[in-house]
């Protein structure tokens, strides 16, 4: 096994984790903030991923597919937090599960019905396509590795938003806080519209970005909402350092088990069980990974200590 | 004098830089009421709860009968006889308050894992219920829901579960909140006759129920101990009152 | 209102009223919609222990449910294919009778419920329900790349596996046999709840500091509780897949733990009768709804959040005037 092929897959397994990020970064703010476990989000992945599918189709812009993605998730976001959400702040898990679970249904429904059940493509522009050749004289699509840098960015902006803004300040105040945010005269309300917009906003952004390399389909976010959970889960609810990081362990963890671990049982067994065994294997690995942090850290790595 | 039924020795505990107790050794003898008092933020509740298992000290020790109890957890060191009642009732508000106070009988006789019996033909469970709430003077109320009961009678349902225990030593974290003065006398009648069942460690703002009972006080001011004695020697201790009697007063 | 006990059995003659309709009007398919809810049913009486009594969110119930279809699957499959079951240096024969299979799916689900529950429960609250849902996916994923019994196409089982007396191909039969199951897992549940066992689970869902303080560890108390739970879960699978005659991954997908609880929430969170009569509901909203439009799951999601915003107890809970238990 080449050095080149290794470096390729920790690449693609660091794509993965971006993207995962973009998701675990808006439902740990949302729950760090407001409290709430929105099952929903992945259905605000979808939303985005079909907007974009849907302006590129029309237009052929992929820029303008993107900002779509992110209008419409963010609309949605907001539309929902304002009609549904808001009312389950204070409401007991079970109902969060169960409304924010009614939502997916009327969600995944509903795009079914307007858009078909049919999966649909959306294609990476012409500039982004194709490989490029690393140092090293790896090459690489370019397509996933500008994923990367978008996801990168994004984790430095927010980063900067939470720790560098006015806006952030009011974030953390609402994690400790409520109260104390509302007595300092924030709109507490608008505050929460904001953040869960913007968390949906980073959910149809990631739904996009994906849609590109797979295809766009009702239910593509219901499985990449329970893994954005696997991430949180590790990184510690509310962390949003710990959903980065969290993100890239998954994301490696995935990958790298996939292609890794069936040629590792080869080692030992006859080839064909191998290829079943390590297969099967690996789509257990994050959850492995999962367990064994919760047995070290029943909070996750960067979650608040009980 | 007989030997201690619980004593501390030298209990600490921070959080970040908050110095919440600090070197705290205490005792509690056979028959005593021992009250603690102080300001709020003194340090009474994280003493509570260093003693009765729900916070690890980052230092001293807890003897209960003697033996050491540090390592034990919550429900190991009540099985050892420590009843405790919590300042902000612990109760199952959807259930009747029989079914409050078989939980502590059920605690105290360790039948949990009977998944068959229907709990209210278990005569000793329900027998050792109804006895405790007879004792605080809810006899006539066992199956009412406990979320219909009065402030006044919840309290007493919190003394009643403890009671279930038969403890070796009571916890007691302000049994007397929130109580109008009707309430505090009639709690006050009633862990007077306890003490001779067991020992009350007693942590209480209201004075009056302090002085009325306690055998023993002792002041906890910035999580130190500042005195430790008689009521009459605490009454006179010029530190006590400046640091605390004298602000109440 | 109505009284709870006397709704309860209002709701099991019914239940046994329709398929005997059923019958007399020569009406098969409804006998088979009455079986499948009395097994889904069956499968929410074994969540409400966890989630109702115990205040257990679990999202992974799906789980038990596909390692009880998996039980039946795998046995069946060996006895149709007269191969022998390989168990760690074991040669099992396969088997077509129903209680053996049962016992297994049992003793299996509630040994994954064990490890899952051990886990999960170092945990509480969201974490709690992202992790079983997470524990879900991955047995999920494994059903999916186990080949060996069907993999992502599941298996199929020929003939429906037997009971002794008891001809299970006819529809009323095997009805019977799911029925008198689920009265007897209800009968278990009733006696549970009363146990001093089912109210130290109550007190662990509502003060779990109280519990700790009377002595008894309600972690432990729940994880019994949770293991109980899915080995009734697990049974209510292994018939799930007999009516079927098929075993397929979907049976662990996150979709069907979802809807499980919904089941009991449909119902009434907590009440002895909130699953039969939320999976009743189910099915004949499924039936009626599925039939109107093929975009159904529309509005049983605006019912959902139409009871969680506004009618919190369920249906049981506006007949008889109760709040659902608080979890």
């Amino acid at each position: 096994m080449s050095a080149i092929l290794i470096l390729e897959q920790v690449l693609n397994g660091i794509q993965f984790g971006v993207m995962l990020f973009l998701m675990a970064a808006g439902l740990t703010l949302i729950f760090g903030v407001m409290g709430l476990i929105n099952l929903a989000h992945g259905s605000l992945y979808m939303v985005g991923a079909f907007a974009a599918a849907a302006v590129a189709g029309a237009t052929g812009s992929f820029l303008l597919a993107l900002i779509a993605a992110l209008a419409a998730a963010a609309l949605a976001g907001a539309v929902i937090e304002m009609v549904v959400i808001r009312r389950l702040y204070a409401s007991a898990h079970l109902d969060q599960v169960l409304a924010t679970f009614a939502l997916i249904l009327v969600f995944s429904e509903g795009t079914r019905w307007v858009f078909g059940s049919f999966p649909l493509f959306l294609d990476i522009p012409d500039v982004l396509a194709g490989p490029v050749t690393l140092p090293g004289g790896i090459e690489y699509p370019l397509y996933r590795l500008t994923l990367i840098a978008i996801g990168l960015a994004i984790a430095a902006g927010l980063w900067w938003l939470i720790e560098r803004t006015r806006i952030g300040i009011q974030i953390r105040a609402g994690e400790n806080d409520r109260e104390m945010i509302a007595a300092l005269g924030v709109d507490i309300s608008r505050l929460y519209t904001l953040i869960f917009a913007l968390g949906a906003a980073l959910a149809g952004l990631a739904g996009a970005l994906v849609g590109a390399i797979q295809s766009v389909q009702v239910g593509m976010g219901e499985p990449v909402l329970i893994l954005a959970f696997v991430v949180i889960v590790i990184g510690g609810i509310g962390s949003i350092k710990g959903a980065f990081i969290g993100a890239i362990l998954v994301g490696l963890t995935d990958t790298l088990g996939g292609v890794f671990l069936p040629p590792l049982f080869k080692l030992f067994m006859e080839p064909s069980a191998a290829t079943q065994t390590g297969s099967a294997l690996s789509s257990m690995l994050i959850y492995l990974l999962m367990s064994l942090v919760l047995i070290w850290r029943p909070t996750g790595l960067f979650g608040a200590r009980a | 004098m007989s030997d201690p039924v619980l004593q501390t020795f030298g209990l600490s505990k921070s959080f970040a830089a908050l110095v919440a107790t600090d070197d705290v050794s205490i005792d509690l003898r056979p028959s005593e009421i021992h009250a603690i008092i102080g300001p709020n933020g003194a340090g009474k509740s994280t003493l509570i709860k260093q003693i009765t298992g729900e916070l690890r000290s980052d230092s001293g020790h807890v003897e209960l009968l003697g033996q050491g109890v540090d390592r034990l957890s919550v429900p190991e060191r009540a099985r050892l006889g420590l009843g405790r009642t919590f300042q902000i009732s612990q109760l199952a508000m959807e259930d009747t308050v029989i079914e409050n106070a078989m939980l502590g009988a059920i605690g105290a006789s360790g039948r949990v894992w009977r998944l068959w019996q229907p709990v209210l033909s278990a005569d000793e469970i329900r027998e050792r219920a109804l006895e405790a709430l007879t004792r605080v003077g809810l006899g006539d109320h066992v199956h009412t829901t406990c979320a219909a009961l009065s402030h006044g009678q919840r309290r007493q349902l919190e003394v009643a579960v403890a009671l279930t225990l038969a403890p070796k030593a009571f916890i007691m974290d302000e049994p007397m909140a929130g109580l109008g003065l009707e309430g505090s006398k009639q709690l006050v009648t009633l862990l007077d006759g306890l003490r001779t069942e067991a020992p009350i460690l007693l942590v209480e703002h209201d004075m009056d129920a302090v002085f009325a009972l306690a055998d023993r006080i002792s002041v906890l001011v910035y999580g130190r101990i500042l005195a430790t004695g008689t009521v009459a020697e605490i009454r006179a201790n010029p530190d006590v009152r400046k640091a605390y009697l004298g602000e109440v007063a | 209102m109505i009284s709870e006990r006397y709704l309860n059995a209002l709701v099991l003659l019914a239940f046994l009223a329709i398929p005997v309709w059923a019958i007399l009007a020569d009406e098969p398919f409804t006998i088979t919609l009455a079986t499948r809810a009395a097994i889904l049913a069956l499968a929410a009486v074994g969540l409400n222990i966890a989630l109702g009594i115990g205040g257990l969110v679990s999202l992974g119930h799906a789980v038990f449910f596909g390692i009880g279809g998996y039980a039946m699957g795998i046995l069946a499959f060996h006895a149709q294919t007269y191969t022998p079951l390989e168990l760690g240096g074991l040669s099992l024969a396969g088997t077509k009778s129903m209680p053996v299979v049962w016992v297994v799916a049992m003793i299996t689900s509630a040994l994954a419920a064990l490890g899952i529950g051990v886990l999960s429960l170092r945990t509480t609250g969201v974490y709690f329900i992202m992790i079983t849902l997470a524990f879900g996916q991955m047995f999920f994923y494994f059903a999916i790349s186990w080949s060996a019994y069907g993999g992502e196409d599941g298996l199929s089982i020929y003939v429906r596996n037997e009971f002794p007396g008891i001809n299970t191909l006819v529809p009323i039969q095997f009805f019977g046999v799911c029925f008198v199951i689920l009265c007897i897992a209800l009968y278990l549940n009733a006696r549970l709840a009363a146990s001093p066992f089912g109210l130290a689970l109550n007190a662990s869902r509502q003060v779990p500091a109280r519990v700790e303080a009377v002595g008894l560890n309600p972690t432990r108390i729940k994880l019994l509780a949770f293991v109980i739970s899915g080995a009734l879960t697990g049974l209510a699978g292994a018939l799930f897949a007999d009516l079927n005659r098929f075993v397929s991954p979907t049976m662990f997908s996150w979709q069907l733990s979802g809807e499980l609880i919904v089941l009991v929430i449909l119902g009434g969170v907590g009440r002895l009768m909130g699953p039969v009569v939320g999976a009743a509901l189910f099915v004949v909203l499924e039936h009626w709804l599925g039939g109107l439009t093929e975009f159904w799951h529309i509005f049983l999601g605006a019912i959902l959040l139409v009871i969680v915003l506004f009618a919190r107890g369920g249906v049981v809970g506006l007949l008889t005037g109760k709040e659902g238990a608080h979890v």
